[in-house]
């Protein structure tokens, strides 16, 4: 079976035995599992002694904690004086205590929200956009509703191989002669351009039973009817998957923002505080505090869908760095 | 390509399988009734109706063209040009010339091999590290979203924040690297201003930052092993060591087979951490393929050159992935 296929497509969590509790321990050899007592004792992958899930419980917790070290260097950095922050040794604890001055700071000078704002227009607009424009060819690939479509499934799955980087040279140049160096358009329109997306799409709607679509054909409506009132609503899983990973990439997305915008009202936030740390050398507090800022919008999002995100990534199956 | 074979239909989402004989009537050209968009199931072939989709397609075929195509071939026209960042029509017919440089010039070399550097320092940690976190998390430890939090976390970051963080913690002096070594009596080290460190400190960076997409795939694929699998070893007397390597392992080996695919063409691709970190530095120790073509052609102004490095390192990752993908398919049957 394709283990692929069936990614997300359970809870968290380990899965419980189908196997009756009393057949298992039977069979092992009679006595109750050590710890027994309503089924727990026993784990699929740890067995059932104690050391090895003593052992894995320590390294995942070393593990873990050494993530998110990281992070917290990051978040505690931002609550330093820049003095502390820039000279200090590497204490957690400041010489000087702890203060908001970095924070103050950074909302005095006042880019941080315009950038943010500027990652969020860009951000929504490019996943409408892409998953707009690649549902619609997605489903009109997969149910052939047009002559070439084989011509065309083979390009855009060919054009998958293309890296973006390579492009970003005569895209430049195409900019300039469009005279919209600069401007959002630039930003947003070559990143619509997604064919892992369409194809994802396409092999999801390829799967989506036909006869709900006979039905409403029979009904008399017409092939845009049936798209957004019968398929886009069974696809609301696959859509939300594509939506948060676009979404995702284009907020974090560095290089395209980096190359084609120089004004500092329409950065987005990585390249804004690319441009901050640029400018500051080594103002540690501030920059950290800016990256605490920048770094709380995607973390809140994704505690809150934790679940929809986990799937997205694992149900797309693709990304980058 | 890589992410060909990953896709699943609704049944990666919803739980439930389309039985085969959907899946066969999703063929194109299998003869569904509606395959053609005919009212009332009538088939007809090369009706009026096979040309009712392409407003549907019209709007992505704008997007790819101007977008994907154009510039494609737009490049390759310019890496056959002396073509600069400044002037429009100034550009004259260089011929191959671009390229013959490109394959005398020291630089591409250099960046081409700390690319390769980079991808083998950063790939092979972060399939296992993705491993080692999945399994460890999938053992079902209470507090599940904590530790998928702790290391899918940094992967949502933007990179000017973990290059600014990491920038601090591999100061030479200050940073918290050297001062927890010097806590226990090691000399630190130049992380990313030693040539023979600076690399490492990228991958490490690297593997950080973005372990945690690996992981997620490793933590779907883990909860589809079947648990029955398990009993069925446990009562032959498998130990856990024993059935680590002989059902999950074996049963986690397509993921490991598309991860690994997935993360070689991602390392390629490297830029935006190295040129944030180090700006390719110290002395071009870790200045990528892509810093190449990006300082030739937006520093030093010379598109055609830039346009031409684009279309040697297209080929090389084009090659790549053919490869891999022959490999990846074969081991699935």
């Amino acid at each position: 079976m394709s283990s692929t296929d069936a990614l997300a497509s359970q809870p968290s969590g380990p899965r419980r035995s189908t196997m009756p509790r009393e057949v298992a321990r039977r069979r092992r050899g009679g006595g109750p599992p050590p710890g027994g007592g309503a089924g727990r004792g026993w784990h699929p992958m740890l067995g059932a002694g104690l050391l090895p899930r003593v052992l894995s419980v320590l390294a995942l917790i070393l593990m873990a904690g050494v993530w998110l070290l990281p992070l917290a260097w990051g978040v505690d950095t931002s609550f330093k004086s820049e003095v502390d922050a820039s000279s200090g040794a590497g204490d957690w604890i400041p010489a000087a205590g702890f203060t908001l001055a970095a924070y103050r700071e950074i909302f005095a000078q006042g880019n941080l929200p315009v950038w943010a704002l500027n990652s969020l227009l860009i951000g929504v607009a490019v996943t409408v956009l892409t998953v707009v424009v690649s549902a619609l060819a997605a489903y009109a690939l997969s149910r052939g509703l047009f002559r070439g479509r084989r011509a065309l499934l083979a390009v855009t799955v060919a054009s998958i191989m293309v890296p973006p980087q390579i492009l970003i040279v005569p895209l430049f140049r195409q900019m300039l002669a469009m005279n919209l160096v600069d401007t959002y358009a630039a930003v947003i329109l070559p990143q619509v351009v997604a064919p892992v997306m369409v194809y994802i799409l396409k092999k999801f709607f390829d799967a989506v039973p036909r006869e709900l679509e006979e039905a409403a054909r029979i009904d008399g409506a017409g092939s845009v009817r049936i798209f957004v009132s019968v398929v886009l609503p069974l696809s609301r899983p696959i859509l939300a998957a594509v939506s948060i990973f676009v979404f995702i990439t284009t907020w974090n997305n560095f290089l395209w923002p980096f190359i084609i915008t120089s004004d500092p009202t329409l950065m987005t936030l990585p390249v804004g505080l690319s441009s901050v740390k640029d400018s500051y050398g080594l103002q540690n507090a501030q920059a950290s505090a800016a990256s605490v800022l920048a770094a709380i919008p995607l973390l809140v999002v994704f505690m809150l869908f934790q679940r929809q995100i986990v799937k997205s990534v694992a149900t797309t199956g693709l990304g980058g760095q | 390509m890589s992410s060909v074979p990953t896709v699943g239909g609704p049944a990666a989402v919803d739980g439930t399988r389309p039985s085969a004989k959907r899946r066969r009537r999703g063929v194109p050209g299998g003869g569904g009734p509606s395959a053609d968009g005919a009212p009332g199931g009538v088939k007809s072939r090369g009706g009026a109706s096979r040309g009712a989709g392409w407003p549907f397609v019209v709007p992505f075929l704008v997007f790819f063209v101007l977008f994907l195509v154009v510039p494609l071939g737009f490049g390759l026209w310019m890496s056959l040009t002396d073509s600069s960042l400044t002037g429009n029509g100034d550009s004259t017919f260089a011929g191959l010339d671009n390229y013959t440089e490109a394959f005398t010039d020291s630089e591409v070399w250099q960046s081409l091999g700390n690319t390769a550097w980079f991808t083998l320092l950063s790939s092979v940690p972060l399939v296992l590290f993705a491993l080692v976190m999945a399994l460890l998390v999938h053992t079902g430890l209470p507090g599940q979203w904590i530790w998928r939090l702790s290391f899918f976390a940094p992967y949502l970051l933007p990179v000017a924040v973990v290059t600014q963080v990491w920038g601090m913690l591999y100061q030479p002096e200050l940073g918290l690297f050297n001062t927890m070594l010097k806590a226990v009596g090691i000399d630190g080290i130049g992380w990313v201003v030693e040539e023979k460190y600076a690399m490492w400190s990228v991958a490490l960076l690297t593997l950080w930052w973005t372990v945690g997409f690996n992981f997620l795939l490793y933590l779907a694929a883990l909860q589809s092993v079947p648990d029955h699998l398990y009993e069925a070893a446990a009562l032959d007397g498998a130990g856990a060591w024993r059935r680590l390597w002989s059902i999950t392992l074996p049963q986690l080996r397509r993921t490991t087979g598309l991860i690994a695919v997935l993360q070689v063409l991602a390392s390629l691709k490297v830029f935006d951490q190295i040129y944030l970190l180090t700006k390719g530095g110290p002395a071009g120790s870790t200045r990528p393929i892509l810093e190449y073509i990006y300082d030739t052609g937006f520093t030093n102004y010379r598109l055609g050159y830039a346009s031409a490095v684009s279309y040697v390192f297209f080929a090389i990752v084009l090659i790549l992935s053919l490869a891999q993908l022959g490999l990846f398919s074969r081991r699935e049957d």
